[in-house]
């Protein structure tokens, strides 16, 4: 009796999922972002697509950041082909970068939007098409209603879309699964080597629903994400030792 | 089938024009002059000038003694042009190919054109009447050939319409002026009595050459059609074009909407029977009162589908200002190109989309920001960081070289690179600290120098030293020097991008 009651619940929260928005993968497309630890913060522990997730950004060296942290994500978006837009008034995305991060620039299609005022407009326009694997858009700032549009267009569509926020004063409640603030930390070189290490950035999901906010020290090496693990420091003397 | 030309003649065409525009000169006598030599000279008259014997030629002065009352306006030269690109413009609703006739007629290729408005005695009396509604006193011809559908406009008292193949009968009893022939020549005819083309179009050619020259007989064949002849059309005709006459003039968007999908429908249906589709479409609207207006659209990839070319559209028709009423619609493609039927060449694989969705899609924000907005990066082979990614219009196009990843690059990159103050102990080693807007960074790890040539054959310049410098926070930098240290504390260094 009682598992039967169980079920029915469980069955409910499910329920509630996909109604809020989350949709459990499609067979056969459950592409991991081997993210790691970090996907523990999920509901079902699996990286939400087809929802809006929102970056914020304080500065230019955020914007990269948050870009390095976006391309990531959107390879692995990409590996079942589909569109990838960069919509933006003001871009200074270079592309060649972005094959440091497993994209293939030329598959990328930039919009650069001559009025501040129509980002949204075509963010809209490209998350309500199909064909469309992930949707990059720079902005000012979005108010609720214009983020529950966007949010509404990729509960049709399935489209994932990452809103990054340039304008911090202007965040306010929205109605995106996620949103994110990725800055760039010390990297670490290989022990012994000089110079700089892979991108490293502190990764903190300051908001995601039905989920668990944490906050992770993120590194990109060998084309994929690696979550590093503060190495106590009795350890850490050990492993210098 | 033979071709079908239609001449019209304007008699008064600067006078008519000035009495339209000043209806109080209606019934007076004027004249259009312009200096010459220091002397005004008459260069137009109306009707009523010319009863009293003023002709173009003649000196105002000379003329003043004849027709007491006579107004002399002030020509300028190039008027008549300017007014006749007016009038072909607006007889395009009748056939799309129209060419200026200076110094003072129009010229139509009708060939097709005129079952469209119930047979050519009733297109010629539309067009004729029209014109007249507006106070031109026109006299047209129609024939076969250029040369005569001239003479019969202009030197024919009746039978307007040479009948198909009637040509030549109908060049007989006309004068030579019919054969558009310079004065000169004319005067030449006129003293050896040959008062009609009848009466010296036997003589041999060779003797015709040697004694009036080689133009007399070009146009001479010309007008019997022996020799080809072409019109220069004001527009050039576009080989994909619909046209749609309105029984009524048109004003509800409605009505608008009807006009342009069944255009659409026309086009896109030849358009698909060919395997093409189109990239540019310029909709043409004529308006009752003359005027007329342009809505314009273009599209990614070669498309022949109505529906989709509507919504185009859809998204400019308010800028339609169709006034009293629209009577004619044309839909020109001017860009047009085959389809690739299977456009999944880019856009692979993604389950339950095909391309055409996105294409479809970036032609609507295209219609909203422009198509300059939207671009695609491809590789270019150069070193220096502002050319290594090519923008590209195309949505289709594939890349000729693989992109580069053995160097890293910045994800952010200015798009001027912005000095910045440094300090360098060492030469060829890194900066210790940068100032960049007013922020101390001290520099805690560096990679570098990573030397990048300016490309002489493009430029001039010093070449870049970069380094990639990340200070305390964290934040990586990609910072330059430009040209070699040369002792200085600061000076010559640049931030150009923001690393990841």
């Amino acid at each position: 009796m009682t598992g039967a009651k169980e079920e029915i619940i469980s069955k409910l929260r499910q329920d509630i999922l996909q109604w809020e928005g989350f949709r459990p993968p499609l067979p056969g497309m459950a592409g991991s972002f081997e993210l790691g630890p970090l996907e523990q913060a999920f509901p079902n522990d699996v990286f939400p697509t087809g929802t809006v997730h929102e970056f914020i950004s304080l500065c230019p060296e955020d914007t990269a950041a948050c870009g390095g942290f976006i391309a990531g994500l959107v390879k692995t978006l990409l590996q079942h082909g589909g569109a990838c837009l960069w919509i933006s008034a003001t871009r200074r995305i270079y592309p060649p970068a972005l094959k440091l991060f497993g994209v293939d620039p030329d598959l990328v299609v930039f919009v650069d939007v001559p009025l501040i005022r129509d980002v949204l407009w075509v963010t809209e326009e490209a998350l309500k098409c199909e064909g469309v694997a992930a949707v990059i858009c720079e902005t000012g700032g979005m108010n609720f209603m214009e983020s529950r549009r966007l949010q509404l267009a990729v509960e049709k569509s399935h489209v994932t879309g990452f809103i990054l926020q340039k304008d911090a004063k202007r965040v306010g409640t929205t109605a995106s699964v996620a949103r994110w603030r990725v800055r760039q930390v010390p990297s670490e070189p290989r022990p012994g080597m000089p110079g700089v290490g892979f991108p490293r950035w502190q990764v903190d999901l300051l908001k995601v629903r039905n989920g668990n906010p944490g906050s992770w020290t993120v590194e990109w090496s060998k084309r994929k994400f690696r979550t590093i693990i503060p190495i106590e420091p009795a350890e850490q003397l050990r492993y210098y030792a | 089938m033979p071709k079908r030309f239609v001449s019209i003649w304007f008699r008064h065409l600067l006078t008519d024009w000035k009495k339209i525009r000043q209806p109080s000169l209606k019934g007076k006598a004027i004249v259009f002059a312009e200096p010459n030599h220091g002397r005004l000279v008459i260069t137009a008259t109306s009707a009523e000038a010319e009863k009293y014997g003023v002709i173009a030629g003649m000196v105002v002065a000379d003329a003043k003694v004849i027709a007491p009352g006579l107004e002399v306006l002030d020509g300028k030269p190039g008027h008549n042009l300017k007014l006749l690109k007016g009038l072909a413009e607006w007889s395009l609703r009748y056939t799309p190919l129209v060419a200026v006739d200076l110094p003072d007629g129009l010229l139509l290729e009708v060939t097709g054109c005129t079952h469209l408005r119930g047979g050519e005695r009733d297109f010629l009396k539309d067009l004729t009447g029209r014109l007249k509604e507006f106070g031109y006193d026109v006299r047209p011809g129609m024939a076969d050939t250029i040369g005569c559908a001239w003479g019969v406009a202009r030197c024919a008292p009746y039978d307007l319409i040479v009948p198909e193949g009637g040509h030549r009968m109908a060049m007989m009893p006309l004068p030579p002026s019919a054969l558009r022939l310079p004065t000169d020549l004319l005067i030449k005819l006129q003293n050896l009595g040959l008062y009609q083309v009848s009466s010296f179009i036997h003589i041999p050619h060779a003797v015709l050459r040697r004694r009036f020259g080689k133009e007399m007989i070009l146009r001479m064949l010309q007008a019997l059609g022996q020799e080809e002849e072409f019109l220069v059309p004001l527009k050039e005709p576009v080989p994909y074009s619909e046209r749609l006459n309105c029984l009524e003039p048109v004003s509800t968007r409605p009505a608008i909407e009807i006009a342009l999908k069944t255009l659409l429908d026309n086009l896109c249906k030849r358009l698909y029977g060919e395997g093409r589709g189109l990239r540019t479409a310029i909709m043409t609207y004529y308006r009752i009162d003359g005027q007329s207006g342009k809505v314009a659209i273009g599209t990614n990839s070669a498309s022949h589908r109505s529906e989709h070319l509507f919504k185009l559209f859809a998204l400019q028709l308010d800028t339609v200002a169709p006034g009293l009423g629209i009577e004619l619609f044309v839909l020109d493609a001017f860009q047009v190109e085959p389809v690739n039927e299977k456009q999944n060449d880019l856009w692979a694989a993604k389950p339950g989309a095909d391309s055409e969705v996105v294409t479809e899609m970036l032609d609507r924000i295209a219609g909203k920001i422009g198509t300059e907005g939207i671009r695609r990066y491809l590789p270019d082979e150069h070193y220096w960081p502002e050319r290594t990614a090519l923008p590209t219009h195309e949505i289709r196009k594939k890349p000729d070289s693989e992109w580069r990843r053995d160097k890293p690059r910045p994800m952010q990159l200015l798009d001027n690179p912005e000095p910045i103050e440094a300090t360098a102990l060492t030469p060829d080693y890194p900066p210790i600290l940068f100032i960049y807007k007013g922020k101390r960074h001290e520099i805690k790890k560096a990679d570098g120098p990573e030397r990048i040539e300016r490309e002489w054959w493009l430029e001039e310049g010093e070449h870049r030293d970069y380094y990639i410098a990340e200070d305390q926070d964290g934040r990586r930098y990609w910072i330059f020097r430009s040209g070699h240290y040369n002792g200085e504390q600061s000076g010559h260094w640049f931030l150009h991008g923001f690393f990841a």
